[in-house]
C-alpha cells in the first residue's frame, strides 16, 4: 500500500459527525465519527449487529440518522433539495449485500440502467459500455445476456461492481463483497478493487467481515463497537489498540493467518 | 494537460485527442470518434494532452485505436502517469474480451410462429401440471385425515380469518348493490307486464342459485389466489420451499393444505352472506321502488322458493373454492426467482381462477338443468 493515501492532509469527501441512529428504544449509534478521504480504501469492521450496514445507508441517503451531520464533497447532505442530494448521489456507486441486481433484466441491461437514465446515452451505445464495465469486473463475454437468477453467487457480486461503477463514481460503498465467494474468488475480487481503485482513482468505503480483505485492501480501518467508532487509523495501529474486542479481531487464530498471509505475499 | 471538453485534433501530425474524455461529453466525442473511423494500426495516437478521463472515455479511445493496441500502452507510451496507463490498459484488456456477440438471423416467421407453437405446448402442459397438483393435494389430504396429530389448525384458523372474516365486508357490499340492480332491472321488465311481484322471485332465484356463490368466488379469486401465489412464490424465490424440503417437510401438507381447507371453509360462509346481503338489497329496491312489503316479500319466498335452490348454490362453493386454493398455489410454486416472474404468476393465478370459475359453474347449470333440480 502506498503510504501517501493514508495521510489524512487532504479535505475529506465524506465526513460523518455526531451522527446518532436509534429505532425505537434500541440505540445503534450514538457520537459516532468518521471520515473518508480521497483516493483511500477505508474497512469498516465491527461485531455483527454493529451497526456497519446501517451506517452505510445513512452516508448513501437511504436512511434518515435521528441525529448528527453527514457532509458528503463539503455539503450537508441532510439539508439538500432532493434534486441536489440526486446529483451528489450520482457520484457513488453501491454495492449491496446481496448484489440487488433487478431480476428481470439481464446484466448489460442492469449495468445500462444507469448509463440511459442519467447520462441520456442511446441504448446500444450503453450497453456496450456495460460489457465493458462487466468485463473490467472480470466477468465472461457471454455473462452480459444473461439475468441475475441464472448466476452464481461470486458472478452477481461481480456484476453488481460492475453495476456501481456504471456512471464512474468517485466514492464505491461495498457491502461485505466477498462475503459467500471462494478464497480464490475472494483474492481476486480484492486485486480487482485495488486495480479498479488505481486505474479510475475510487475512494472506497468497505464493510467487511474479511481479514484478509483488511490486510491486502484497505489503507485504513475503522472499527465500529459500542455504538461509535473506536479508532479509525492505519491497519497495524488499529491493531496495537488495547481493546479486548479488537484484540480478539486481530490477534485470534485466523487474524493471525491473516496477517501471516499478507506478510507472505509482500516479501515474495 | 488541458482542461475542458473532450476534443480530438486528427491533422497535421499524430492524432490528438485533448480536454476532459469523460462520460459527460459522450455525445460529441462518440461523433468526432466517428468521423475519425478508426486510425490506422501503426498511425502514431498522442494520449499525452487528455485531461480527466473515466472508463466511458477510454473505451472511446479504444475505438480509436483498437483494444489491443490499448492493451499495450505501456509499450508506445510508456510518459504517461502510472495510473492513467492502468486504467487505459485495464479498459483494453477487458475489451478484447468482451466482443459484441454476432445475433443469429433468423426467418421474420419463424418468431410468431414459435410463439404460437410455444403458447399451445404451456396450456397444454399447465393443465397437465393443475391435474396432477390436484390429484398430489388430494392424496396429501386422504394422508393426513387420518392422523389428526398432523391436522394444523392454527394454521387454517389463522387462514379463515384471513380468506373468510376478512373478506365478509366487502362480499357483503357487492352483492348488496348486485341485489338492487338485478331487483331494479325486474321491476323495469316485468313492469310492463304487470308483473313486478315476481322481482321477489327474480332476486331470490338469481342469488340462492348463481350470483351468490359466483360473486363470491370472483372475489376471492381476485383477492386471495393473488395472495396465495404471491405468498408461496416469495418463499420460492428466497428457497424456504427448498429448505422445507430438506427438512423433511411436505410443502404440500404444510403450506397447501392449510390454504385448501381454509378456503373450502371460507368460501360457503360468504356465499351464505352473499346470498343473504343480495336479497336484503333486492328486498329494500322492493320496498322502496315497488312498495312490496318485507312481511310480503317473506311470504313469497317461503311460499314459492324451494330449498333446493339454495343446496344447488352451496353445493358448488366448496368446489370453486378447491379450484381457486390449487390455481393459486399451484402458481405461486412455479415463480422462478425474478420479481417479474412474482408478478407474472399472480396475474396467472387470477385470471386462470376466475376463468375455471366461470367455466365450472357453466357447466354446472347445464347439468342442473337437465336433471331438473
Amino acid at each position: 500500500m502506498s503510504e501517501t493515501r493514508a495521510t489524512p492532509n487532504e479535505a475529506p469527501l465524506i465526513r460523518v459527525s455526531d451522527l446518532e441512529n436509534r429505532f425505537g428504544r434500541h440505540v445503534v449509534h450514538q457520537g459516532l465519527d468518521l471520515a473518508l478521504y480521497p483516493g483511500e480504501i477505508l474497512g469498516v469492521v465491527g461485531g455483527s449487529g454493529t451497526g456497519k450496514s446501517v451506517l452505510l445507508r445513512s452516508i448513501v441517503g437511504l436512511l434518515r440518522p435521528s441525529a448528527g451531520r453527514i457532509e458528503v464533497f463539503g455539503e450537508d447532505l441532510l439539508s439538500l433539495e432532493p434534486q441536489e442530494r440526486s446529483r451528489l448521489e450520482q457520484r457513488f456507486g453501491v454495492l449491496f449485500q446481496r448484489g440487488a441486481l433487478f431480476s428481470s433484466l439481464t446484466l448489460a441491461e442492469n449495468v445500462a440502467l444507469p448509463l440511459i437514465e442519467h447520462a441520456g446515452l442511446p441504448r446500444p451505445e450503453a450497453e456496450s459500455l456495460a460489457r465493458l464495465k462487466l468485463a473490467l469486473a472480470g466477468l465472461p463475454a457471454q455473462a452480459a445476456a444473461q439475468r441475475p437468477t441464472e448466476l452464481s453467487g461470486g458472478m452477481i457480486k461481480r456484476a453488481a461492481l460492475a453495476r456501481a461503477l456504471a456512471l464512474d463514481p468517485e466514492v464505491l460503498f461495498l457491502d461485505e463483497p466477498t462475503a459467500g465467494l471462494d478464497p480464490i474468488g475472494a483474492a481476486a475480487f480484492d486485486r480487482l478493487l485495488l486495480t479498479l481503485r488505481d486505474a479510475l482513482g475510487l475512494s472506497v468505503f468497505l464493510v467487511t467481515h474479511d481479514l484478509d480483505t483488511l490486510y491486502t485492501a484497505c489503507d485504513r480501518v475503522a472499527v465500529l463497537a459500542r455504538r461509535r467508532v473506536l479508532v479509525a487509523d492505519r491497519l497495524e495501529r488499529v491493531a496495537a489498540t488495547d481493546d479486548a474486542w479488537i484484540r480478539d479481531y486481530f490477534h485470534g487464530p485466523r487474524g493471525r493467518s491473516a496477517r501471516e498471509a499478507a506478510h507472505a505475499t509482500k516479501e515474495s | 494537460m488541458a482542461a475542458g471538453p473532450g476534443e480530438l485534433t486528427l491533422a497535421p501530425g499524430p492524432a490528438c485527442p485533448h480536454g476532459d474524455w469523460t462520460l459527460a461529453h459522450h455525445a460529441r466525442l462518440r461523433r468526432r470518434v466517428d468521423e475519425a473511423h478508426r486510425v490506422r494500426a501503426e498511425a502514431p495516437v498522442d494520449l499525452a494532452e487528455i485531461g480527466a478521463l473515466d472508463t466511458a472515455g477510454a473505451a472511446l479511445l479504444a475505438e480509436l485505436t483498437g483494444a489491443e493496441r490499448l492493451a499495450g500502452i505501456d509499450d508506445w507510451a510508456p510518459a504517461l502517469p502510472a495510473e492513467r496507463r492502468a486504467l487505459l490498459r485495464a479498459v483494453g484488456e477487458a475489451l478484447t474480451r468482451c466482443e459484441a456477440p454476432a445475433r443469429p438471423r433468423r426467418h421474420p416467421l419463424r418468431g410468431p410462429l414459435a410463439d404460437i407453437g410455444q403458447r399451445v405446448a404451456g396450456i397444454a402442459h399447465q393443465q397437465k401440471l393443475l391435474l396432477g397438483f390436484i390429484g398430489q393435494v388430494l392424496a396429501t389430504l386422504a394422508a393426513t385425515l387420518l392422523r389428526p396429530r398432523r391436522w394444523r389448525l392454527t394454521s387454517v384458523v389463522a387462514q379463515v380469518h384471513q380468506t373468510g372474516l376478512d373478506a365478509l365486508p366487502i362480499v357483503a357490499l357487492l352483492t348488496f348493490l348486485v341485489g338492487a340492480v338485478v331487483a331494479f332491472l325486474g321491476a323495469t321488465v316485468l313492469s310492463d307486464f304487470g308483473a313486478t311481484l315476481y322481482t321477489v322471485h327474480l332476486v331470490a332465484y338469481a342469488f340462492l342459485r348463481e350470483f351468490g356463490v359466483i360473486l363470491a368466488a370472483i372475489l376471492l379469486a381476485g383477492r386471495t389466489a393473488s395472495a396465495f401465489t404471491a405468498q408461496l412464490g416469495a418463499m420460492k424465490a428466497n428457497e424456504e420451499l427448498d429448505a422445507l424440503r430438506t427438512l423433511g417437510l411436505d410443502p404440500v401438507e404444510l403450506l397447501v393444505l392449510p390454504r385448501v381447507v381454509a378456503l373450502t371453509i371460507s368460501l360457503p360462509i360468504l356465499t351464505f352472506v352473499g346470498m343473504l346481503s343480495g336479497i336484503l338489497g333486492g328486498a329494500l329496491v322492493c320496498l322502496v321502488a315497488l312498495d312490496i312489503s318485507a312481511v310480503q316479500f317473506l311470504a313469497i319466498l317461503e311460499r314459492d322458493i324451494a330449498v333446493q335452490h339454495f343446496l344447488v348454490g352451496l353445493g358448488k362453493a366448496p368446489l370453486f373454492a378447491f379450484v381457486v386454493a390449487v390455481i393459486g398455489c399451484l402458481e405461486g410454486f412455479k415463480v422462478s426467482g425474478s420479481a417479474q416472474s412474482v408478478g407474472e404468476h399472480t396475474t396467472s393465478s387470477v385470471v386462470q381462477s376466475i376463468f375455471m370459475v366461470i367455466l365450472l359453474d357453466a357447466v354446472a347449470a347445464l347439468f342442473c338443468m337437465e336433471m331438473g333440480w
